[in-house]
């Protein structure tokens, strides 16, 4: 079957608009926390490969060798009233699990990269990406108890940080503090003058 | 399906889940057939056809298509199904070749659309 987007009364459907956010940052920074405290949480079982062997491999004859364990992930879904379901992906924390950033990332609006001052470093990996494949990101500071504060400029050259980039400092477990990290992300992309958008323009 | 006394490996009781494992209901299949990708939060949509002589589906399939009588995006499918999501995406192979459901994408750059962000802004700002 020929697949077309555009084609027949899709919109007599009721078919909602969807979006996606990503929320990236080390492991026990505060995604489950973050994305809970604002959306409605559901699981989602997922695949982890088990080695590299096989991976690309198009075996039609089935799998064989067992290559892939499942593991349960959660996302949060938020639904507005103008038909629009917002998604929030958490990034899988662990290394073993970087084989499902790109399928989260694809067609995702942007990401927050939390980050905890007490183990800056751990969101490094995350900004890494994010800066590579293109995908707009603001960074969100988890004001943990007892977690040394510093000011926005000084967190910014931690991370070496472009200065266009917005640092948000957020509570995870506020749902108004959570409100504002993602209004802020949406903001900064209808903000963000890419390349594209100035030829589409 | 018990294991013998004194097994270490005693770990198989109800709370373990199915006993199939997920691969077995797409016969071992890892990828969907026809090349579509079905992202995420893609959706998903029955067209109301019939199945064929050429396709038996099986309850899994039938599942699927008492799930999308209304538009359902695959991760909530996913999640309604309880299989993981690549097994679900070789399902949704299967019934879209058949013609039984077909795929709307969801905008993939939708960084350059206006529209869709001002929507995400006043619904997140009237939370």
């Amino acid at each position: 079957m020929v697949l077309n987007p555009f084609d027949d009364a899709s919109a007599d459907l009721g078919v909602p608009s969807t979006a996606k956010i990503l929320i990236a940052g080390g492991f026990g920074v505060g995604k489950t926390t973050l994305v809970g405290s604002i959306s409605e949480i559901r699981p989602l079982r997922t695949e982890e490969p088990l080695s590299d062997r096989g991976v690309g491999v198009d075996d039609t004859h089935g799998v064989r060798a067992k290559t892939t364990t499942t593991v349960a992930m959660d996302f949060g879904r938020i639904s507005f009233p103008s038909e629009l379901v917002l998604y929030l992906f958490g990034t899988p924390g662990q290394e073993r699990f970087w084989f499902m950033w790109d399928d989260l990332a694809i067609g995702a609006v942007g990401a927050v990269v939390m980050a905890d001052t007490r183990w800056i470093s751990d969101c490094f990996a995350s900004i890494d990406y994010f800066e590579r494949n293109g995908t707009p990101f603001i960074v969100a500071v988890n004001c943990f108890d007892g977690a040394p504060r510093f000011q926005a400029p000084d967190i910014r050259i931690a991370l070496t940080l472009a200065p266009e980039v917005p640092i948000v400092m957020c509570d995870a477990r506020e749902r108004d503090s959570v409100k504002n990290v993602l209004v802020s992300l949406v903001r900064y992309v209808m903000s963000a003058k890419s390349p594209s958008q100035a030829n589409l323009a | 399906m018990t294991s013998r006394d004194g097994d270490p490996e005693r770990w198989l009781d109800q709370e373990a889940g199915p006993v199939v494992r997920p691969y077995a209901v797409t016969r071992g299949r890892t990828l969907p057939s026809g090349g579509t990708l079905f992202g995420l939060i893609d959706i998903v949509v029955g067209t109301g056809e019939r199945t064929t002589a050429h396709f038996r589906p099986g309850p899994e399939h039938r599942r699927i298509m008492s799930l999308c009588r209304r538009p359902i995006p695959v991760v909530d499918l996913t999640s309604e199904m309880d299989l993981p999501i690549g097994v679900v995406r070789v399902l949704l192979g299967d019934l879209t070749e058949a013609g039984m459901v077909r795929i709307i994408p969801a905008q993939q750059r939708p960084e350059a659309d206006q529209r869709l962000l001002r929507m995400m802004l006043d619904g997140l700002e009237s939370l």
